[in-house]
């Protein structure tokens, strides 16, 4: 008997290793940029004074914050969750930086389910317009009510 | 080694911040999904924190005269490291609990390691930070770990 309970139940015996995530495309503009920093309290003005981030240090253009790129991981899994589970951890990193005015994608790729646990692994990413991973990550969700 | 990491920096190993406690309120919950781009209408509304929420809830708050001029503040649990050029750095969060409009959360954050390694172009020191977030209930909440790399 499986311990997973709940509507998430069913949705666990649907999925299997190596389904595709949604992927979602982002396209950050300074407007956001600036509302996301500040309401984190970021001061940092990489993040929206372009002169500053061009001529002092030496950027191609303003940096999108690295959490924000983070964040999106977590709304690609939930997006895909729905209400039948929800994230019990990730681990990320930021590899490759990217600027506002760029457009990137978020998507992943199941890597492994325990029906015992209704537990899954997802390996998540934001890619650039290259291709290039440069978000990328490994989380656990579970499914149900546990 | 080559030995640039100090007895005395060393002995930050442990070091620990004061306790911060904040209130969630759905006002900073709705802010934070539309400066994220978040489509799911119960953070929208705000009657539930979406994850990573703990980030702008405990981003220190630090007065104008505490930033340096590219508008950075000091993280004072961090000792004066010999290597300062920050690398990418990696996250590792698990969430125990939900977070809801109301929760009183308290964050502490502790130095738990420093460590050296030798990259392709010269030596690095990485950190570890861990930062433990529980509720009025003294029950474990959030559990984040910053790793940061200098070189």
């Amino acid at each position: 008997m499986s311990a997973v309970t709940g509507t998430g139940a069913n949705r666990l015996d649907s999925i299997k290793v190596g389904d595709a995530l949604p992927e979602r495309l982002f396209s950050p503009d300074i407007v956001q940029s600036m509302l996301y920093n500040a309401v984190l309290w970021n001061g940092h003005r990489i993040h929206f004074d372009e002169p500053y981030a061009k001529e002092v240090e030496g950027y191609p253009g303003l940096v999108t914050a690295g959490p924000l790129l983070g964040d999106w991981l977590h709304q690609c899994l939930e997006e895909w969750l729905g209400d039948d589970g929800r994230i019990t951890g990730i681990e990320y990193s930021n590899r490759i930086a990217s600027y506002i005015g760029d457009t990137v994608h978020s998507g992943g790729t199941v890597t492994a389910i325990d029906p015992a646990t209704g537990e899954a692994t997802i390996e998540v990413f934001i890619k650039n317009e290259a291709g290039e991973i440069i978000t990328p990550g490994v989380a656990t969700v579970r499914f149900g009510n546990g | 080694m080559s030995g640039l990491l100090s007895d005395e920096l060393l002995s930050t190993i442990g070091r620990q911040s004061e306790p911060q406690r904040e209130i969630v309120t759905r006002r900073d919950i709705r802010k934070y999904a539309v400066a994220t781009g978040n489509r799911q209408r119960k953070y929208l509304d705000g009657d539930e924190a979406p994850p990573m929420f703990h980030v702008p809830l405990f981003w220190d708050v630090v007065e104008l005269d505490q930033l340096t001029p590219d508008g950075v503040s000091i993280d004072s649990l961090l000792p004066k490291f010999p290597l300062e050029k920050a690398m990418a750095g990696g996250l590792k969060i698990e969430y125990l609990k939900p977070v809801q409009p109301g929760d009183w959360l308290t964050a502490t954050r502790t130095l738990t390691d420093i460590y050296e390694k030798q990259g392709r172009s010269g030596a690095l020191i990485f950190y570890e930070v861990v930062m433990d977030i529980t509720n009025d209930d003294g029950e474990l909440v959030i559990r984040e770990k910053t790793t940061r790399i200098l070189r």
